[in-house]
């Protein structure tokens, strides 16, 4: 491999954390509490609001039912207004966490579930308000799936960032395909799906450590 | 303004309910209870499941609203409080559960200082009252460990632990024994008087089980179809319950006929009489079987029955039969009611039982 094609791909991996971290954070910072809030409103929530819970409920369906691709391309104008252009893989980031927020959301509101209803009974008996059953009870009790929720995420924004090349993202998944696709190199193909996959073990493996660290649910 | 008296007998009763009522769709669960808790005693309300138990013990700290009635607890109402209202209130009664509800993700100590936590009290200060109070229900050297690592017996006591941080008032019990294996309950049980007798706390607990009332019971009330339909010391109710509920409750802990001896009673009077006799309090702790035998020689024999002892008072149940002539029958039941005792004639057994 040439010097120049090894700075590509550095450049390209470079992209691809760059993209999948950011929008993984955002997803994390926005995503969690539209989660809670989707479970709080619920009927039998904490914060029963059947209202806000279907709108939301609606919002976060409407953005999960457009493949990611179109998403892309639809958002074009938000990203020109939040990051100034709309090429570029800052540009990509935008339409990239916009997809990942109402995906982990989802995946939160499912951890959040399930967490035992005798446990925020015994912290309303205990005197505890709102703030202090999500503190307290929910969040902590969640946080295995939270987290293992979030390494789904960060994967899946892994696969997605594949296609902002559409926007002059750049990424792994770009490079495979002018480079791989494009012009029959299978070796740069194959070294780009080697270093995917590692990236891709990588992240999981940190997850599940993390996960298995926090889950004292057995003893 | 009150009166002195009304003052006064307020502050004897830490929960006074007026004609509670709670409906789930057209059923009633809470169907007009009035129930007073006075301070200092163990109050245990008993009921099969759907009773409205669960209703009622959760109405008493604000986590289920009635749809009509009073609630005072300390001499405050609480029906119409708001939640955040509430949530001061609930610090006044600490409650345990069936099953357990320690939070996972938390040490036996931080689960136990949580209601502290909740009161804005600083982390030293917690420190210390948590281990004073697992000092308390000996899990002083659990205080690092995870629920996960407890057997169930010392989750609940954990638990206990937890209700007590805060020095409640109150402590309300929902089935605090029920998934405990006997022995368990039995520790959980004694735990639960010691509190009782040494810091003088009042507790209210619901139960299905008669054994958790008979062990550490004042008062009990038996609850059905959302009613309370009989209620009184332990040892009365427990020496002569007045209804079908009560009695069917109390069959697993009070003596029965043998079954092969039930099966051949019959109501014609032939052969061997069967009695069965109650008697309770006083009357049972003088000489009964010596007495009737001087009294009346020959004419009993004991076939089944003992002495129990529910809060320090003799409940005597004995099934005996009665082989002699009319008249030696007839001088036996009144002897027997000269003793204070409940009669009752079960039927007869044609040849020896």
């Amino acid at each position: 491999m040439s010097q120049m094609m090894f700075d590509l791909l550095l450049r390209s991996l470079w992209e691809t954390l760059l993209m999948t971290f950011a929008s993984g954070l955002i997803s994390l910072v926005v995503g969690l509490p539209l989660g809670l809030t989707l479970v709080a409103t619920d009927r039998g929530g904490i914060a029963e609001n059947l209202a806000v819970n279907r709108v939301l409920g609606g919002i976060v369906n409407a953005f999960r039912s457009v493949p990611f691709i179109i998403l892309l391309v639809a958002l074009i104008p938000v990203t020109r207004f939040i990051v100034g252009t709309s090429i570029g893989t800052w540009a990509a980031i935008v339409p990239l966490s916009i997809a990942a927020t109402p995906y982990y959301a989802r995946i939160a509101e499912v951890s959040l579930r399930e967490v035992n209803r005798g446990l925020v009974e015994a912290a309303r008996a205990m005197g505890g308000n709102k703030w202090t059953i999500i503190r307290e009870v929910l969040v902590p009790e969640a946080l295995p799936g939270l987290i293992a929720g979030f390494t789904v995420t960060l994967v899946t924004m892994v696969g997605a960032s594949a296609m902002a090349g559409m926007v002059g993202g750049g990424g792994l998944g770009d490079l495979a395909i002018r480079y791989g696709y494009q012009r029959y190199d299978t070796g740069i193909m194959m070294i780009v799906v080697a270093v995917l996959i590692a990236l891709v073990c990588g992240i999981q493996w940190i997850g599940d450590r993390l996960m298995a660290r926090l889950d004292r649910r057995v003893g | 303004m009150n009166t002195l008296g009304e003052t006064a007998d307020e502050t004897a009763d830490v929960v006074r309910l007026v004609d509670l009522k709670r409906h789930f769709g057209p059923t009633p669960a809470l169907d007009g209870i009035s129930l007073n808790v006075r301070k200092g005693e163990v109050l245990g309300i008993i009921g099969r499941s759907g009773a409205g138990k669960s209703t009622l013990i959760r109405c008493l700290n604000g986590l289920e609203r009635p749809d009509s009635g009073k609630i005072m607890i300390e001499g405050r109402d609480i029906t119409g409080l708001s939640e955040r209202q509430l949530q001061p209130l609930r610090r006044r009664i600490g409650m345990i559960f069936q099953h357990f509800n320690l939070l996972s993700a938390k040490t036996v100590e931080d689960n136990v200082a949580l209601p502290l936590k909740i009161e804005g009290l600083g982390k030293a200060e917690r420190r210390k009252r948590a281990h004073d109070l697992l000092d308390l229900v000996g899990l002083a050297d659990k205080a690092k460990a995870y629920p996960a690592s407890l057997s169930g017996g010392q989750k609940q006591r954990v638990g206990i632990a937890r209700a007590l941080a805060a020095r409640p008032a109150l402590l309300l019990s929902d089935e605090a024994t029920s998934a405990l294996d006997p022995e368990t309950t039995r520790s959980i049980l004694t735990l639960l008087k010691d509190i009782n007798r040494q810091l003088g706390l009042t507790i209210l607990m619901i139960t299905h089980e008669m054994e958790v009332i008979r062990t550490i019971g004042d008062r009990v009330a038996v609850l059905d179809a959302g009613k309370i339909v009989e209620e009184g010391p332990v040892w009365s109710v427990f020496a002569n319950p007045q209804t079908a509920i009560a009695q069917s409750l109390l069959a697993s802990t009070r003596p029965q006929l043998p079954d092969h001896i039930t099966a051949k009673l019959r109501p014609e009077p032939k052969g061997e009489m069967v009695l069965r006799i109650d008697m309770a309090g006083p009357p049972a702790q003088q000489p009964l079987f010596a007495d009737l035998a001087a009294a009346v020689p020959h004419s009993f024999r004991l076939i089944h029955g003992g002495i129990d002892h529910v809060q320090d008072q003799p409940v005597a149940s004995f099934f005996i039969g009665l082989n002699g002539d009319d008249a030696s029958r007839v001088a036996v039941l009144e002897f027997l009611r000269t003793r204070s005792a409940r009669v009752e004639v079960l039927g007869h057994v044609a040849n020896d039982v």
